[in-house]
């Protein structure tokens, strides 16, 4: 029987493996793909991280390159996190799909199609976005236009002729919407609750902020309300040095409407609470900026223009008429877990732990929303709940008998 | 200490009780309607069904629903659809007040003024392009409160956000109506 069984060899579960390899304790990563493989083969072609290259490090290895202030593509992600997996030798086996973890004794049984696995503690580094998340009502958008998540799209090349409805204003959905429409499509762009920021403020990126104010550094059980902030959607981000804000947006020609809530009779629905998110999206990101003042002890630095909101947004949309040929659903990720045979998901699909520590004895998480930080989810972020939740693990394994 | 007369700890507590809890949150509520005459109805509400159980407002109140005369009709009463400006308004105003007393902010005076902007060629079929219902709504907000002007706007912004008629009139709702 072996110590440990780390899932998933993404940063998650390498930064996993670089702190159990400091504590001697056997180990071994299975990886269904290759290494950083959702990097590999879950991002659209121009994607690039939204935390600046300077930013991005994993424990013992930083970003050498000639470009700090710029943002990594996934080419170049892929590579720094293979870069690191050679470095901490972590004990990979790839191509080896976990099909089933479940009770065995005092430990777990982990099958995979390769064979069984026997161990004392497992941990859970499959990630937050295991699979796109498209509402229900998807069902009924009728059939001559085409669907298609962030994980299937690539470039505008490969959407079909003619205008693009995009569900969703977060990172992802912004970054695609101008992509789109620079590329000279139509662009409508559907937007519920949303969270604004600027690429730079006062001269420094808005993450070289977060991060240095402490805000990033904000313990889960310090947060305020922990179910909000682990279900808050990405800040409307990319990784171009550009701000890419709904503002941006509306003037490279997209259309905003209200979040996208029905569909009846062949026709989308939107809510006519458009003005409203953005209301609230540019007081909660002038408070952020007050709030980096008042760390930084004096003065202040630029606000922005309020988000515009057109005069009469758009409420319904007959998606038959041919005005809208594709739809994007950039309406978020979430874990996948169907192949977890304990009793820790609750009823929404997410994983019941308390800071990474799952609510089955040996069982541990990292890498997904505020798991011990605000910062959890970035790469930069693991590195300290990673020391952490290991430091938990081997507690764990001095206390229970062999 | 903030008293803007909502029960904050008790709404909070409902909220952490009732996560463990779906069945219990679910409520009907209930109008019963009775035509009398013309474009005129009585219309009473007094039994609701939450928490598991039925209950009883302290008293039964009841609402006369007619026409203007511009409409040919004998106005015994608001017209239904401004019915919907009463429960918008009430519903924001309710919004703003418990928002506040959670932020700690001491509330004077709440001011709201709601316009309907209805164009009535819809409902008599006179342009099959014009909807039935508002073209759009307006709400204006006078709040006088110890707080900043951003505050205050992020109250009106956060009681939207949490607003039931606000919700119910900016998003689809599926209504059945059948023959009993």
């Amino acid at each position: 029987m072996i110590a440990t069984v780390v899932i998933g060899a993404g940063q998650a579960g390498l930064a996993a493996s670089h702190f159990l390899t400091a504590r001697s304790i056997d180990h071994v990563v299975l990886e269904r793909g290759e290494v950083a493989n959702s990097w590999r083969h879950e991002r659209w072609n121009s994607l690039r991280l939204l935390t600046p290259s300077w930013q991005t490090r994993l424990p013992g290895l930083r970003y050498d390159g000639t470009d700090p202030d710029g943002y990594m593509t996934a080419p170049e992600v892929t590579e720094f996190i293979e870069r690191f997996a050679k470095v901490c030798g972590a004990p990979v086996r790839t191509g080896v799909h976990v099909t089933s973890v479940r009770r065995d004794g005092d430990g777990y049984l982990v099958r995979t199609a390769e064979g069984d696995l026997r161990s004392r503690t497992v941990v859970v580094a499959t990630g937050a976005c295991s699979r796109p998340a498209v509402p229900a009502f998807a069902a009924g958008v009728p059939a001559p236009v085409v669907m298609i998540t962030p994980f299937q799209y690539r470039d505008p090349g490969q959407v079909p002729d003619g205008g693009v409805l995009i569900a969703g204003a977060s990172a992802t959905g912004v970054q695609l919407a101008a992509e789109l429409a620079r590329a000279g499509r139509r662009v409508m762009l559907a937007v519920g609750e949303h969270v604004r920021l600027p690429r730079a403020y006062r001269g420094r990126d808005v993450l070289w902020w977060m991060a240095e104010s402490g805000v990033w550094d904000q313990r889960y059980d310090e947060v305020d309300d922990l179910d909000r902030a682990r279900r808050l959607p990405s800040p409307q981000l990319s990784g171009t040095g550009e701000t890419l804000d709904l503002n941006a947006l509306t003037a490279l020609g997209v259309e905003l409407t209200g979040r996208w809530a029905a569909v009846r009779d062949g026709h989308a629905l939107f809510s006519g609470g458009l003005r409203n998110v953005c209301a609230l999206a540019d007081l909660k990101m002038e408070r952020l900026l007050d709030t980096f003042d008042e760390w930084a002890g004096g003065g202040s630095g630029e606000r922005f223009e309020p988000t515009r909101v057109p005069a009469a947004p758009r409420l319904r949309l007959d998606l038959t008429s041919g005005e809208i040929r594709t739809v994007i659903w950039a309406t978020g990720f979430r874990p996948s877990y169907d192949w977890l045979d304990v009793p820790v998901v609750d009823a929404k699909g997410r994983l019941d732990h308390d800071g990474g520590v799952v609510a089955s004895p040996g069982m541990y998480a990292l890498g997904l929303p505020v798991l011990r930080r605000r910062k959890s989810t970035f790469i930069y972020g693991i590195e300290d709940d990673a020391r952490e939740v290991i430091d938990h693990l081997a507690g764990y394994l001095d206390s229970v008998p062999r | 200490m903030t008293d803007n007369g909502v029960n904050v700890a008790a709404l909070l507590e409902a909220r952490e009780a009732l996560k463990g809890a779906p069945e219990a949150a679910q409520f009907t509520w209930r109008a019963s309607s009775t035509w009398q005459n013309g474009v005129h109805s009585t219309v009473s509400v007094k039994n609701y069904f939450g928490l598991g159980e039925e209950h009883e407002h302290k008293t039964e109140s009841v609402f006369q629903a007619d026409h203007p005369e511009v409409f040919a009709a004998d106005d015994n009463g608001i017209t239904p659809i401004e019915y919907l400006l009463v429960g918008l308004a009430s519903c924001l105003s309710a919004g703003v007040a418990s928002v506040a007393q959670n932020r700690g902010i001491q509330l004077r005076s709440v001011e709201s003024v709601v316009e309907g902007k209805h164009d009535i060629r819809g409902i008599l079929g006179a342009d099959s392009d014009v909807r039935n219902g508002f073209s759009d709504i307006k709400v204006t907000f006078t709040i006088d409160a110890d707080a900043s002007r951003q505050e205050i706007e992020a109250l009106v912004a956060q009681s939207q956000k949490r607003s039931a008629v606000f919700d119910a009139l900016t998003n689809p709702t599926d209504v059945v109506v059948e023959v009993a």
